[in-house]
Order: C-alpha cells, then structure tokens, then sequence
C-alpha cells in the first residue's frame, strides 16, 4: 500500500536549490550539503546523487546503476525510489 | 581541516562592505555559503551579486507575522515590511530560502502562523528557535520567557504542524532549555563540530564564549585555523568529557548532550565548568526552573537594545 504521504518524485530529478553535492578532498567521499546539513554519501548513494542533474529520468537512473553493479534491477529500483522519497521528503530535491 | 560550511553571521553581516568578496572566496574553497542576515542593509543589486558569485543558501530573521508587533520585537519601524519585500526577491532568483524566528513570550502564539508565512513566502525550511539566552536576550529575560504552559503547548502544536507540512517545508526547532529536562547539545559539543570567527579574528568554540571569563582565545592572525582548532586553550578547555564534574562524568548521555552549555551554566550557576543547569541531574536544576517561572510572569514588556540607551517606560507592546 502505497503510503498517503509518500511525496511525488519529479519526473528528471535535481538537488533543489541550496543542495549541493560536494566532494571532499579531507574525508575523501561526496557529501550532500544542505542548509544546517550535512550527510555523507557513500557507494550507490552518491552515484545515485551524482544522476540528480534535472537531466535523467528516474527510470534513467535506475538503468545506469543498474549497469554499475551487480544486483537486479528490481532491487535496485527499491533502493533509488527510497532514496529519492527520502530526499522529496527532507525537500532536497527539485 | 575539512571544513564544510560557513554561516556568515553576526551582528549583521550586510554591513560588511566587501561581503561579496568574501562569499565569493568561500564559494572558491569549496565551503558551502549560508547568509544569516535581517535583510536591513541589503539591497537587490547586492543580493543578486551574492547569488552570482555562488552562494548557497539565505536565512532570514523574522520576528513576528504583524508588522507592528515585528517591528516593535525589532525595534526598527518598516522592518517587517522590508523582510518580506526581500524574502520574495530571494526566492524569485532561485536562492534557497530559510526563515528563522525566535519564539518568546511576544509571538509564542504565533508559531503556526509564521510557519504559514515562511511556507508562502517560498522558503524551504523555517527554524523555530526558543530563544536562547545569553547577550541581549539574557539582559530582557523578563520580558522574553514564556510560561511553561506556554511552551507545553507550543511544543504539541509544532509536533502538529510538522505532519502537516512535511514535504512542503521543514521545520527545524531549538528547544527551549529552561522548562527542559535535558540539556540540549550545545553546538554539537564544545570544540567538537564547529568553530566562530570573529570580525578581529578571534576564533571561539560558540559565539558566547567570551561570556566566559578566563579563557584564551587565539586569532587567526597569529596562528594557522588548523592550530587554533587543536590547540587553542579555549578550544580545549571544555572539549571532550575530561573536564566535566558529577553527575556528568559518569552519565550515560555524555558522548550525546557533550554536558549541554558551558555559557549556560556561567549564566545562572556562575561556573562554566558546572553542569549545564538545564539538566534535571544538576543541583541547579529547581532554581533554574524557578527563575523561568517567576521571569515568565513579570510583567515587563520593554526591551533593552543593543546600542540605545534604555528610557524608563520605553516603548509598551502594542496591544492586539
Ligand atoms: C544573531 S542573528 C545575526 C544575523 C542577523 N543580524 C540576523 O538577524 O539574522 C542570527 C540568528 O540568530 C537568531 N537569534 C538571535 N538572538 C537569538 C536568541 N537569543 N536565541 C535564539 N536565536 C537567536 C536570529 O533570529 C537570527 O536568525
């Protein structure tokens, strides 16, 4: 069941303004920044982020991790909607 | 050192000439670039010269939804009006947008209302933050603190509020210590997530701790901003849990609440290095609370600003 609050995805989504994707040199990793936020992004996370440019659809991003690793592209479907809800949620994505 | 972000605050740091200079070198360095401002002193030019040269994110003060209870808050007539005429410019350039309020006795029932005003002014987060006392706020307690059913309710309703915007703004909220039961984590520990520069150099571990008398600060232009974070004697003394008396030592939340705020405990305990009295294991707990509650009933409504000299019967409340 479809939860009534799930937010609605955009169809080509991008870091809404004042999100920004960073990668620093000291912890040698991408993070998301956002106003008084900080989350540290690791693996398929910051790969799914990196796709966040306004110019692919979700399907599109699913796709090219699909090709990057090895799981199903199922799975890994879950894991991109889940992620990309979190972040509509938080209001980090446009 | 791997520093993240700056918040360019104050004071007021629109009255900085060369702000645009100086967003411009942080954006450089990679550092993420947060204005805190009121919007006095700002102009559109300027904002749009900010947006250019990167930075990331504006964070707008707002004192009251009316402008005539805002501008007495304030103490600067117009104020109010001029903040939402600016509010608008910044969204309507695509600069992402916070507003941030500070809740006292004054506009405590305006929380759901200034939530709607930030939500329609576009803004994607609003931070409710209790007042904070220390500086100026601590000189106009009396007028400031809520009841503590005031602030019971006002805790339920933004527990309310936030179900009911989730997804179109966040609510971010600072917690009103004195009518708590645990400290809050002061600036996520003391020398432990964040550092202040001061417009002579100086570098605190949070903007208060020169209320703190007997520490040394260090300035950055004598030492290297790396040196300072490690070794500065300011930023040592209260960093970590060596320092820290009973009940603190030996508690369970230490590596969490870091002991709550050392400006705090010089506030009402008179030590820095007491615990921090917001929490109900500190002997100073009942007077603190005490204190809240008297303060809450006193009928002050005058404010003391900074920088004007204080008039017996200045302005009142305007009534609503
Ligand atoms: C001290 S101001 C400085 C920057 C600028 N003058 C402004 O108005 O935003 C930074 C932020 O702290 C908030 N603030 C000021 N006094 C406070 C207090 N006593 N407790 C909590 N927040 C406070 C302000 O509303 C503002 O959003």
């Amino acid at each position: 069941m479809p939860d009534a609050r799930a937010p609605v995805l955009p169809e080509r989504p991008r870091l809404a303004p004042g999100v920004r994707l960073h990668f620093d040199t000291t912890r040698n990793a991408w993070v998301l920044l956002g106003p008084e936020r900080v989350i540290e992004t690791e693996g398929p996370a910051s790969e799914i982020l990196r796709r966040c440019d306004g110019s692919r659809t979700v399907g599109q991003i699913v796709d090219e991790l699909t090709a990057l690793y090895t799981a199903d592209r199922a799975e890994i479907e879950g894991d991109v909607n889940d992620m990309l809800a979190e972040l509509a949620t938080k209001r980090m994505l446009a | 050192m791997g520093v993240l972000q700056i918040h360019l605050s104050g004071g007021e740091p629109a009255s900085r000439r060369d702000l645009v200079e100086i967003v411009a070198s942080a954006r450089e360095a990679g550092l993420y670039t947060n204005l805190i401002t009121s919007a006095i002193g700002l102009d559109l030019p300027r904002l749009a010269r900010l947006m250019q040269v990167g930075l990331d994110h504006v964070q707008l003060s707002l004192q009251d939804v009316q402008a005539d209870g805002a501008d007495h808050i304030a103490g600067y007539s117009g104020a109010h009006e001029r903040k939402l005429v600016f509010a608008k410019s910044v969204v309507e350039l695509g600069l992402a947008l916070t507003v941030n309020t500070v809740i006292h006795r004054a506009n405590i029932g305006s929380i759901a209302a200034l939530v709607e005003m930030a939500a329609s002014l576009g803004a994607g987060r609003v931070e409710i933050a209790h007042a904070q006392y220390y500086g100026w706020a601590l000189r106009n307690r009396q007028a400031l603190m809520p009841t503590r059913d005031q602030v019971g309710r006002a805790m339920q309703e933004v527990a309310q509020i936030r179900s009911r915007y989730q997804g179109r703004i966040v609510i971010d909220l600072v917690v009103p210590d004195y009518y708590a039961r645990r400290p809050k984590a002061c600036m996520g520990g003391w020398g432990h997530r964040s550092l202040n520069v001061t417009p002579s150099g100086r570098v605190l571990p949070c903007h208060a701790a020169e209320t703190i008398p007997g520490l040394r600060f260090w300035s950055v232009r004598d030492r290297p901003l790396a040196e300072i974070w490690s070794d500065s004697p300011a930023f040592q003394a209260f960093r970590g849990t060596g320092w820290m008396p009973e009940p603190c030592r030996s508690c369970e939340m230490r590596e969490i609440d870091h002991g709550g705020c050392r400006c705090q405990a010089m506030a009402i305990v008179g030590d820095a290095a007491a615990t921090d009295p917001a929490c109900e294991l500190s002997p100073h707990h009942d007077w603190m609370q005490l204190l809240a509650g008297q303060e809450s009933s006193h009928p002050a409504t005058a404010y003391v600003y900074r920088g004007r000299i204080p008039r017996d019967g200045a302005t009142a409340i305007p009534a609503r």
